[in-house]
């Protein structure tokens, strides 16, 4: 069973409305590189320009942010769930459109 | 109404700052006064517009052009005649932080902005006061509670605001009214607790609720030791039990 990528639904228009993703590899880099091999824009909205994860945004390996495991770096195996939460800023106002 | 106990009278003594009276804020400021809140402090700059009028609650046809906090004031005063209201057409800002949150329990984020909640997090965080941190665009929400020093912050999660414009708002990319109903009204109930000093907050875990699949999931949140807003607290808010 591949990894499972959760996706927040301000990006999910990258993966065609999916809300989890399957995906491969043995760290967060090797499983952010296939998502996005799948899902071509969707790195850009988790990595900065240098490959970092950008500071608005939190990746997390079955609920245990990865800053304080191994970052890009941190282990993942199959069954794992990877959740993708960035900031969001809403909370006044209005229009539809979503 | 919460019948009369020691919890009922905490929270009749307390009083609670709402910043930002808009889709968010009609909605925890309507649930803390039906919840017999005794005093509740409305802070927002903005006026009244048509697009508001389907998920802000607390304003009417009659209140296009008005102050929020006005018309949010009178519609509350009417429901629940015994609160206590102050209402600011101001923005908070550093200038006034410390005057508005003076004597509140705790402040509710109920902003739209991304940079405008760092800078409540960093006043709040700053002032020792206890914030109930909301934020919701599209379908997705999200809660937070704060108490500065003893809990891990919005900083510590989010590190520090992006670049104008790559994190949209609500007015930019759109919400779902009743999410922003949902995400209110539990700010409101995380309020209570704290107030009341009943139940377990939701400190060091952040909840996300994704409105289109019904799916709500927590993720666990640590303190940053080096954290620029709250890393040098030497006086932390009491932890209740239950709390962590």
């Amino acid at each position: 069973m591949p990894v499972q990528v959760r996706i927040p639904t301000p990006l999910r228009k990258f993966t065609g409305g999916a809300e989890s993703v399957p995906a491969s590899g043995t760290t967060v880099a090797a499983i952010v590189q296939d998502v996005e091999s799948r899902h071509p824009g969707l790195k850009e909205r988790i990595c900065d320009d240098a490959g970092k994860i950008r500071r608005f945004v939190n990746v997390y390996v079955n609920g245990e942010d990865i800053r304080f495991l191994g970052s890009l770096d941190t282990p993942v195996k199959e069954g794992d769930e990877i959740s993708i939460v960035p900031a969001i800023a809403g909370g006044t106002s209005v229009h539809a459109g979503a | 109404m919460v019948r009369a106990s020691p919890q009922a009278s905490r929270l009749a003594d307390a009083s609670v700052l709402v910043v930002g009276v808009g889709a968010l804020g009609c909605a925890a400021a309507d649930a803390l006064a039906t919840a017999g809140l005794g005093r509740l402090s409305l802070v927002d700059p903005d006026r009244v517009e048509r697009s508001n009028l389907h998920r802000q609650l607390l304003h009417c046809h009659a209140d296009l052009g008005r102050h929020k906090v006005e018309s949010a004031a009178e519609r509350l005063h009417a429901r629940h005649p015994t609160l206590a209201l102050t209402a600011a057409a101001v923005r908070f800002d550093a200038a006034n932080a410390a005057a508005l949150v003076r004597d509140q329990a705790c402040v509710i984020d109920a902003t739209d902005g991304i940079a405008t909640k760092f800078l409540i997090n960093d006043l709040a965080v700053a002032l020792g006061t206890p914030l109930v941190h909301g934020g919701i665009v599209r379908f997705q929400g999200q809660l937070l509670t704060i108490l500065p020093g003893a809990s891990a912050c919005y900083r510590c999660l989010f590190g520090a605001p992006p670049e104008d414009g790559s994190v949209p708002s609500c007015q930019e990319a759109g919400v779902l009214g009743s999410l922003a109903g949902t995400i209110g009204t539990l700010q409101a109930a995380e309020a209570i607790r704290l107030v009341t000093g009943t139940g377990a907050l939701l400190t060091d875990r952040l909840l996300t609720y994704d409105a289109l699949a019904g799916r709500w999931r927590h993720v666990r949140l640590r303190r940053n030791p080096s954290c620029p807003a709250c890393a040098r607290i030497t006086s932390p808010v009491a932890v209740r039990a239950g709390n962590r």
